[in-house]
């Protein structure tokens, strides 16, 4: 596949999309100190299956070793990392701030989210920020890029030159308008979207319909996002006690029928299985295996799901 | 209106220790209506406090007075003539109301008896709920008369984030989703593409991010 | 119908018009236990008398406990106004229990005062 393709950056990412290829993503979540080497290694792991990795940041307001420093030992790996910025923690500066930070480290993908509420996490009296919506942080993004300039108007030297990502879930409420809201995020500039974890196979394909009819498969690369369960304990509990999670009765029980010691294994076959269905669903354009705290189980799925090896490019 | 909630007994008894002539003075508007610190709260604090300092064996005058408010000061100059009798004075008005009285009578302590919290109006009986997060630029018209700044969490401009379950927030199940209630008021004004505009970046100079913020109206000032 | 001789009752058309603050006042002035008997719950004549009756009684409870009066010594009860027998009943009940507590605490020291 050597057609003209327009990149707007350097990233590999980027590249594999416009090429036409299924990308796969993962990521890690960093430790929670300042040991460097427990994210490297878990790089290590995964570093062949797939094509970037994401750092998740301060996931549900637990506070670890930052997105922007994991990437940046990624990125010295030789690797292709996926900066996570939530607007939770850090003002307008901060973030156009770290922005350039990475980009003076040549990070050339970035994912922008509002972030767990504080209250989750280990200082729930701690303040919010909130300054932007992750939304505006897209278009800021973007604006840094494109036009080269800071939010305030000046001049940016060397402006970033980023892949600018967003995460969608077709499974919150309300759900007529989470099609729409994917739109409104397309149009704020997002180029790649990473999904929630789905479970519930045909309210997804329900909502990419709904993306599809408006258009919009063709404006943003959909990465679906997947996510495999260790136990019925897990399926449980995500069913239940996670906001805007939806995982069927039918998931619960299929994977409560096997002896506890099966588990992880009918949980990793669910996923590769819902990871086969979902590559005949049109717009999906690759996949992103959040196996947090398992990153030892990508390889078997990313092979499981005929998706190795990963294109060189 | 502003709402307050009343401080935990054990807190005020040991911010009034040192006292030996005491006046608490209630507020008859806001904190009347959020039952916190109007002249019933007034009453009742004064009869528990003398109770508990008679029990303690301790000497001392607790008397009681309301005003009609405590942010305005021709109101708070009604009582010039008793403040001189006490050593202490506890206010039960707002923080507002607290600031005032102490900005008019510079020589005496004034201690808070309310947790002031926020702009509100009362939902029914005994719950008070919050509307308005003072941002200083109003943007009411674009969201249905529904504000994010103050009922959404994460005070999004471009909700609801990924958290929003059955039109409630990921924080607590009992807080209303306010971009729920955003989406169902536009889609009943038939307004729903509104919802499809991308609201711009906030400016919080306006609010209390710029500094303490001040009112001035030079077309009305003598 | 028997009932102590320590009772003094205050009749009020409904419970509902007992105050938080005449409770208190009660305790501040030297009572030593004081009782709210209203209809049962879901007769009151004007619906939800009773119920804020009650409501009052906690609060007076919980505010006599941390000053140091005792919450045990305020109580509400319900019963219809044709039951004689439990009227007596409930004041030999709060009297014995009033009695077993002892005086009220303040009243010491009121008494102290005035000397």
């Amino acid at each position: 596949m050597n057609q003209d393709i327009e990149l707007k950056t350097p990233s590999k990412l980027e590249k594999i999309l416009k090429l036409g290829h299924m990308a796969v993503t993962s990521e890690c979540g960093p430790p929670r100190g300042s040991d460097a080497d427990l994210i490297k290694k878990k790089a290590e792991i995964i570093k062949d299956y797939v094509d970037a990795i994401n750092i998740t940041d301060n996931q549900t307001s637990v506070t670890r070793l930052c997105s922007l420093a994991s990437c940046i030992h990624l990125k010295l790996m030789g690797l292709e990392p996926i900066l996570q910025m939530v607007v939770r923690d850090r003002n307008r500066i901060a973030l156009q701030s770290d922005i350039l930070g990475a980009a003076s480290f040549d990070i050339h993908n970035i994912l922008c989210l509002s972030g767990d509420h504080q209250s989750f996490g280990d200082n729930p009296t701690a303040q919010n920020v909130f300054d932007i919506d992750s939304m505006q942080l897209i278009q800021t993004v973007r604006h840094m890029r494109d036009e080269g300039k800071f939010l305030g108007g000046d001049n940016i030297i060397r402006p970033p030159k980023m892949f600018v990502g967003a995460a969608a879930n077709p499974f919150a409420d309300p759900f007529e308008i989470r099609a729409r809201r994917l739109a409104k995020k397309v149009k704020a500039g997002a180029e790649f979207i990473q999904t929630q974890c789905i479970y519930n196979v045909p309210k997804f394909k329900e909502w990419m319909r709904q993306v599809r009819d408006m258009g919009v498969h063709e404006k943003v690369f959909i990465l679906a996002g997947v996510t495999p369960l260790k136990s019925a304990g897990m399926a449980k509990y995500m069913k239940n006690k996670v906001p805007g999670m939806d995982v069927p009765d039918e998931i619960v029980k299929r994977i409560s029928g096997v002896p506890k010691e099966k588990q992880a294994e009918e949980g990793i076959k669910i996923c590769i299985e819902t990871i086969q269905e979902l590559k005949e669903v049109e717009g999906v354009r690759g996949f992103h295996i959040m196996a947090i705290e398992w990153e030892e189980k990508v390889p078997e799925i990313v092979k499981g799901a005929g998706l190795y090896p990963r294109p060189k490019v | 209106m502003i709402v307050a909630s009343k401080k935990p007994i054990e807190e005020i008894i040991q911010s009034v220790q040192g006292s030996k002539r005491l006046l608490i003075v209630g507020c008859n508007e806001c904190v009347t209506v959020c039952e916190a610190g109007g002249k019933k709260e007034v009453g009742i604090l004064a009869s528990a406090l003398r109770m508990y300092f008679m029990n303690q064996g301790k000497e001392m005058t607790i008397d009681e007075v309301t005003l009609e408010r405590q942010c305005d000061k021709e109101y708070l100059e009604e009582i010039k003539h008793m403040v001189p009798n006490y050593d202490t004075i506890l206010s039960l008005a707002c923080g507002v109301g607290v600031q005032f009285m102490a900005e008019m009578y510079k020589d005496k302590p004034v201690l808070p008896g309310v947790n002031t919290t926020f702009m509100g109006a009362t939902l029914e009986r005994g719950v008070w709920g919050e509307r308005c997060a003072g941002c200083g630029q109003c943007i009411l018209a674009k969201t249905a008369a529904v504000c994010p700044v103050a009922r959404c969490a994460k005070r999004l401009f471009n909700g609801p984030c990924g958290g929003s379950t059955k039109g409630k927030c990921e924080i607590n199940p009992n807080t209303d989703c306010a971009w729920q209630l955003i989406i169902d008021r536009l889609k009943a004004l038939g307004r729903l593409d509104d919802y499809d505009e991308l609201m711009p970046i906030k400016d919080w100079s306006k609010d209390r991010a710029g500094g303490p913020r001040i009112v001035v109206r030079e077309d009305i000032r003598l | 119908m028997q009932y102590p001789p320590t009772i003094r009752i205050i009749r009020v058309p409904c419970t509902g018009k007992v105050d938080l603050l005449h409770i208190l006042r009660c305790f501040e002035k030297g009572a030593d236990g004081v009782y709210v008997v209203g209809c049962m719950e879901g007769d009151c004549r004007f619906k939800t008398g009773n119920l804020r009756a009650k409501k009052r009684v906690y609060q007076a409870k919980e505010i006599l406990e941390k000053v140091g009066v005792g919450g045990d010594r305020v109580e509400m009860f319900n019963l219809s106004s044709g039951e004689g027998p439990k009227f007596a009943q409930i004041a030999t009940e709060m009297t014995q229990r009033i009695k077993a507590l002892g005086p009220n605490p303040i009243k010491g020291k009121l008494i102290k005062k005035a000397a």
